[in-house]
């Protein structure tokens, strides 16, 4: 019986989506970058393996859409926490069809969907930090208040605060949950000065890891029986010194995944996956 | 609301105490003997003043009076009759409410000396025949209600107070109904124990409908002048309640709105409709329930939370609707049964949620079967650990608008104050960021305490739908902040003179207080028959509002009624004082004002006089009440003595400080009288934990008390002297207004926090990380200081300046409460990295030309003092700083104007949308006095005059280390010219300073060097660290 914010990691299913060879091109990203779209797959590939053999998750894997370049990044298209999954309305105009497909995987996983249909509200799960104990939606150019204000409508157990983005894509650009109440934090400014609003707002208390390179603070944290604590993360070779930050976390299994070409299109390792935990009914 | 009374005066005063304390009597008396002229004066406060003010000796009439009441609260208290029934039920706590009963009088006093004028004053009338001295008179007083019938003396103060103020109430009431004027003595009004009343006489007996948590009806009859605590009482006796401190009766004022029955005042007051309706319902929502003691209390909690959820006013998910729901199925009807036909039936006669349907009836049911095996009490302990996570558990709103107009909710709580935009949590003030809470017609402000990377404080504003709410709010705050914050209620406002409007305070035992208690609590688990939720099926009306409102009274938003005239009237005559000191609100309150410009400068001018006289009395002894009174008077010498009021319990981080500032006023030419003031008002904020005080120390686990005993003897005294000239023109309207009303009031949560344990480990907690770097410096800093030349760090600063504007609202207590803010966050930092053991000395004059700026250091809070020694800096810098930010300084429609010298006002909620810090300064435990003469409330500078440094030097000694720094500032306004020179002299040392011989010398200097003005106003703050202990 798991109570009300219980079990922050636990999860039994991920949901994936194909890579499409529209990434490489027609893709968003912010910096001018040219991927490879081979090399782009075989990290993906990489990413679900680990998913689904090393932690033995049940994997959905979408197939991918030509006609949705960024649909590899299914985080952005849902939040789900327990049994409810908010569909999303994503901020770039270009992605919002790419909730259609991730709506019916989560309808197909008994979720309850909440939609959001209004039609001023945008929101990005990249902006959605859910710490277990409350979420923090980042402003950001693809996310808004309102947006914002649906997701704290449909998820009423917990504080929904709002943290303005004012460098990076999404709020997670620059940080995610490295465990309970463990906040893995980019060193640059804006993402320190995140950090603050985020401690000010909360009544919780949080932890921080600090990594040296933003893009690096972006991990996914599980906790998986048997396996403990979780933590995919960035590789040495990506960014070495964040790299031996998260080597410092002792209780963790780290799980170094490859991102190299992803991120050229701002996609970082937890827009890849929606996790879910399908016993979370209660 | 009548208040038209001739010797109204006098009743209010004697109103005010008669709420609580016997010593109404006295002053009653005391006052009818004295003046009976004043009786005519009543209703206008200012009108007194002027007359009395003339000669001095009206105002130092009444000085006394405010001390004797303390005095004799603790007097008599003792004897008080105690009833049987709630002596049970009380026992365990007595000793904490010891305080409890002082705090509540303040806040009855307004209404009190409403109602009760009239009788009181006829009582008092014939009990000053019989009895000539005031002293005598409440012994009278009790003698006639022994006599009356109770013959039960017990010793418990606080409940025993309480009784016996009803019973004198009562007893008043009896007479006055009875017999009128003439029966004075006990004849009328014989009375018991309220529990078992026997009353003879025409008492009118009243019946009261109490809903219960269970839905259920609780009918009782009261006294009709009954206090809400009686009912209380009576409620929770009903119910085997011994952990009552969390819950409150609610009743509907006129509005419609809910407001929460002042257990300290008269029922009937507070009702106004006639309509002894209630609601027994939780007022504090415990963070953690499963420490509460006894099963019978989590039950009705969850009671009120069942009820919360399912109105939606604690708003949850479907699932979470779900799995209280089956918690409350498993509590109410036990085990599961397969076999029962009924399940859907029965459930579907519930209410679970709002929007409850078949699907939830389901999924409850559902889970309910998962519960198998759990007891009733293990299931409420279930449903409370999830309910507690909601993040609205709690949480109690209020419609407001933000500074751009916006429509946002506030929201208050155990940690502190929320922000919510639609359901967005847009801000969060924690209550140690809170440095003071204040109301103002319908605004409502919050001064912020300046983070890591700030500078300045703040003051956020949110303007509320009217005054009444905006009161409400204040209220909630203040109960809040002092139930979850301090380790007992904050003492009665009478000894602080410097706050204006309600003197409200909470009354009641703080959650540390109540968890002491209830861990003494030894009685077997009472049984206690669950309802099957009744209430559960019915929805509830709307949440209960927080607010001791008196309904009718407050409905002229800006306007100045009379009846709160009468108020300020009503109060102390300190309070005269205090108005005319802080500008700020004597400005706003003039606006209100009907008077003319010459009474205001009349009485201005006999203020004055009255300061001066003040200033210039020598130190007396230990500070005593009366003392003040020859001083004001007869004040031949030239010290200033410091009076101890303990009013304050310990702000976390600011040691003992005290501020001195003295401010004099020039005069050019037209208006002589008014510019000759100095300074009267003392107030002495003594944290130290008194002994004679509940020390809720070992049950709490945050703060023990002990630790402060432990305090190391850093003592800093810092003295700013604030000497202004001011050349004005002609209207000096601004200074002189007295109001107090209700309209505003202010409440400094931090100051007065005596769980400085608890909150700065939040604080740490918070920016633990950040502050690891930070405390490292320290660290480092603490070893770099001994090899500096002065182990004992004493600064001297000399900063603020301040404009005076006449016509501004901003009133000095911000410029002190910053300054103090300023330099306790400075002596913060200091602190860790002090550790010299000389005994400091306030000499600025030997001070070598280092210049220190304050403001820095309080940033950092890592300015080792013997940097400041090494490494002079020149200020110029830093008040530039201060006037460049001060324009941001705008909070919704009014301004709240705040004065700092160092500090900057900047409308910070804006600016926290996009950037909040959240370091804040480590935070040392520390002790705090503060003590502030004030002449003149001249000072309107809060619009952000900006001060110009002058000087600022640094000196250094052997023990000490003096910072001194010098703002003056020139503000010329529609013909209007002021000088206005501040000075402030922080002064550090290991062991005790002697302040009083700091602030003598400090405002000998100042006179000194300016022959030609006038000191205004000293405040001394005196902080003393405690033992650091490890949180």
């Amino acid at each position: 019986m798991a109570g009300l914010m219980a079990g922050f990691g636990h999860y039994t299913h991920a949901v994936v989506r194909g890579i499409p060879a529209s990434l490489a091109k027609e893709a968003l990203r912010s910096s001018q970058s040219d991927v490879d779209l081979a090399k782009a797959q075989r990290e993906h590939e990489g990413y679900v393996e680990v998913l689904r053999t090393r932690l033995g998750l049940e994997v959905v894997e979408l197939p991918a859409d030509e006609s949705l370049p960024d649909c590899v990044f299914v985080e952005d298209a849902a939040v789900v926490c327990g049994d409810t999954a908010l569909i999303t309305r994503p901020g770039a105009e270009s992605r919002r069809r790419e909730t259609e497909a991730m709506k019916g995987a989560l309808k197909d996983l008994n979720l309850n969907i909440v939609e959001m249909t209004d039609e001023n509200a945008t929101l990005d799960g990249g902006d959605v930090l859910f710490t277990g104990r409350e979420f923090f939606v980042g402003l950001s150019k693809r996310t808004n208040q309102r947006g914002a204000e649906i997701l704290a409508d449909a998820f009423k157990d917990y504080a929904v605060s709002t943290v303005p983005v004012l460098e990076g894509l999404h709020l997670k650009s620059f940080c995610s949950m490295g465990g309970p109440g463990l906040i893995v934090i980019g060193s640059s400014e804006p993402a320190q000065k995140a950090l603050k609003i985020m401690q000010q707002m909360s009544d919780h208390r949080y932890d921080k890891l600090t990594v040296p390179d933003d893009l690096a603070a972006n991990c996914v944290y599980m906790n998986l029986p048997n396996k403990g604590h979780v933590l995919l993360h960035c590789t040495a070779d990506e960014f070495p010194e964040s790299a031996k930050v998260f080597e410092k976390l002792k209780d963790h299994m780290l799980i170094p995944v490859s991102n190299m070409e992803k991120v050229k299109v701002d996609g970082a390792l937890t827009c890849c996956s929606v996790l879910i935990n399908k016993k979370a009914n209660i | 609301m009548t208040t038209e009374a001739g010797s109204e005066t006098e009743v209010k005063e004697k109103a005010e105490e008669s709420a609580a304390q016997p010593d109404q009597s006295e002053k009653a008396t005391e006052e009818t003997q004295e003046a009976a002229n004043a009786e005519v004066e009543e209703k206008e406060k200012e009108k007194e003043k002027e007359k009395e003010g003339k000669d001095g000796k009206g105002i130092s009439r009444y000085l006394p009076t405010w001390l004797k009441k303390q005095k004799s609260q603790g007097q008599t208290s003792p004897t008080k009759e105690v009833p049987p029934t709630e002596e049970a039920a009380s026992t365990v706590t007595r000793e904490e409410e010891g305080p409890a009963p002082a705090v509540n009088g303040h806040a009855e006093e307004v209404e009190e000396k409403e109602a009760v004028k009239s009788e009181q004053v006829k009582e008092k009338e014939a009990e000053s025949h019989s009895n000539a001295s005031a002293d005598t008179e409440p012994a009278k007083e009790e003698k006639v209600e022994e006599s009356a019938g109770s013959p039960e003396e017990t010793k418990e103060a606080t409940e025993g107070e309480e009784e016996g103020k009803e019973k004198k109430e009562q007893q008043q009431e009896g007479e006055v109904q009875g017999e009128g004027e003439g029966g004075g003595d006990s004849q009328t009004s014989i009375f018991q124990s309220p529990l078992r009343l026997v009353r003879k006489t025409k008492m009118k007996l009243v019946v009261c409908h109490v809903t219960l948590l269970d839905g259920s009806d609780f009918t009782c009859e009261v006294e009709k002048r009954a206090k809400g605590q009686y009912l209380f009482f009576k409620v929770c006796e009903h119910l085997n309640l011994l952990e009552k401190d969390y819950f409150g009766l609610t009743y509907q004022d006129s509005h419609e709105e809910k407001c929460w029955l002042d257990p300290t005042k008269e029922i009937k007051r507070q009702i106004r409709s006639n309509n002894w309706q209630f609601a027994f319902n939780v007022k504090f929502y415990p963070p953690d329930p499963s420490l509460l003691t006894e099963d019978i209390t989590r039950y009705l909690l969850c009671l009120q939370l069942r009820e919360d959820v399912a109105s939606g006013r604690l708003p949850c998910s479907f699932v979470t609707h779900a799995l209280l729901g089956s918690y409350t199925l498993q509590a109410e009807f036990g085990d599961y049964e397969p076999d029962q036909p009924r399940p859907l039936d029965y459930i579907s006669q519930l209410t679970f949620a709002p929007n409850q349907n078949k699907e939830m009836e389901e999924k409850i049911l559902e889970l309910h079967k998962s519960h198998r095996g759990m007891t009733p009490a293990q299931a409420d302990a279930q449903f409370l650990e999830n309910a507690k996570k909601l993040s609205m558990y709690g949480v109690d709103l209020h419609h407001a608008k933000d500074s751009e107009g916006v429509d946002i909710m506030l929201g208050v709580c155990a940690n502190g104050l929320l922000v919510y935009k639609d359901r967005l949590r847009i801000n969060r003030f924690a209550w140690p960021k809170i440095l003071k809470i204040s109301y103002k017609r319908n605004n409502f402000y919050i001064k912020i305490r300046p983070g890591e990377t700030e500078q300045f404080e703040s003051t956020v504003g949110f303007k509320l739908q009217n005054h009444r709410s905006a009161k409400k709010l204040w209220k909630v705050c203040v109960e809040n902040h002092s139930f979850f914050r301090l380790n007992a209620p904050e003492p009665p406002t009478k000894a602080r003179f410097l706050t204006l409007g309600s003197k409200f305070r909470y009354s009641g035992r703080t959650q540390a207080q109540t968890r002491l208690a209830s861990s003494l609590i030894d009685r077997p688990a009472p049984s206690f028959e669950r309802t099957s939720s009744k209430r559960i099926s019915r929805s509830l009306d709307g949440a209960p509002v927080i607010s001791i409102t008196e309904a009718g009274r407050d409905t002229a938003e800006n306007g100045r009624e009379p009846r709160l005239e009468l108020h300020s009237d009503s109060k102390s005559p300190m309070r005269v004082h205090g108005d005319n000191i802080y500008v700020r609100h004597s400005n706003l309150m003039l606006e209100d004002h009907d008077k003319t410009q010459d009474e205001v400068l009349k009485h201005q001018a006999s203020i004055s006089q009255l300061k001066r006289s003040f200033m210039e009395a020598p130190p007396p002894s230990p500070p005593q009440p009366n003392q003040w009174e020859k001083r004001l008077t007869s004040s031949p010498a030239t010290t200033i003595r410091i009076q101890q009021q303990q009013v304050v319990s310990v702000p976390q981080t600011e040691a003992a400080a005290a501020d001195s500032a003295i401010s004099d006023t020039k005069e050019p030419a037209k208006t002589a009288e008014v510019e000759i003031e100095e300074t009267v008002v003392v107030q002495e904020v003594s944290k130290a934990t008194k002994p004679g005080l509940v020390t809720v120390t070992s049950s709490s686990p945050t703060g023990p008390p002990a630790e402060q005993e432990t305090r190391e003897q850093e003592v800093k005294v810092e003295v700013e002297v604030v000497v202004a000239g001011e050349a004005k023109a002609v209207k000096q309207e601004s200074v002189s207004s007295e109001s107090e009303s209700e309209e505003e009031a202010e409440y400094h949560p931090n100051v007065s926090v005596s769980f400085s344990h608890t909150q700065i480990p939040e604080e740490k907690e918070e920016d633990e990380e950040q502050e690891k770097k930070e405390e490292d410096k320290i660290a480092e800093q603490d070893v770099s200081a001994p090899d500096a030349a002065a182990p004992l760090p004493a600064e001297i600063t000399q900063p603020a300046e301040e404009t005076k504007q006449e016509v501004e609202e901003s009133s000095k207590e911000d410029t002190e409460a910053e300054k103090n803010k300023n330099t306790e966050q400075e002596k913060e930092g200091e602190r860790e990295t002090e550790e010299s053991t000389d005994d400091p000395m306030i000499t600025p004059d030997e001070a070598p030309n280092g210049l220190a700026l304050p403001e820095e250091e309080a940033e950092t809070g890592l300015v080792a003092p013997a940097e400041e020694d090494e490494e002079p800096k020149m200020n110029g810098e830093a008040s530039l700083v201060e006037a460049e930010s001060r324009p941001q300084v705008i909070c919704c429609s009014e301004p709240p104007v705040v004065k700092t010298e160092m500090v900057t006002i900047s409308d910070t909620f804006a600016a926290q949308k996009t950037e909040i810090a959240t370091k804040e300064v480590p935070i040392v435990h520390t002790e705090t006095k503060t003590i502030t003469y004030e002449a003149a409330q001249l000072d309107g500078n809060g619009d952000g005059e900006p001060g110009v440094l002058m000087t600022a030097q640094t000196i250094t000694s052997e023990s000490l280390c003096t910072t001194t720094t010098t703002h003056i500032t020139k503000t010329l306004k529609g013909g209007l010219s002021e000088t206005r020179i501040e000075k402030r002299i922080v002064i550090t040392g290991d062991c005790d300073i002697d302040h009083d011989q700091a602030l003598a010398q400090a405002i000998k200097e100042a006179k000194e060097q300016h022959p030609d003005m006038s000191v205004t106003r000293v405040v001394v703050h005196k902080e003393t660290e405690l033992a650091e202990e490890e949180d």
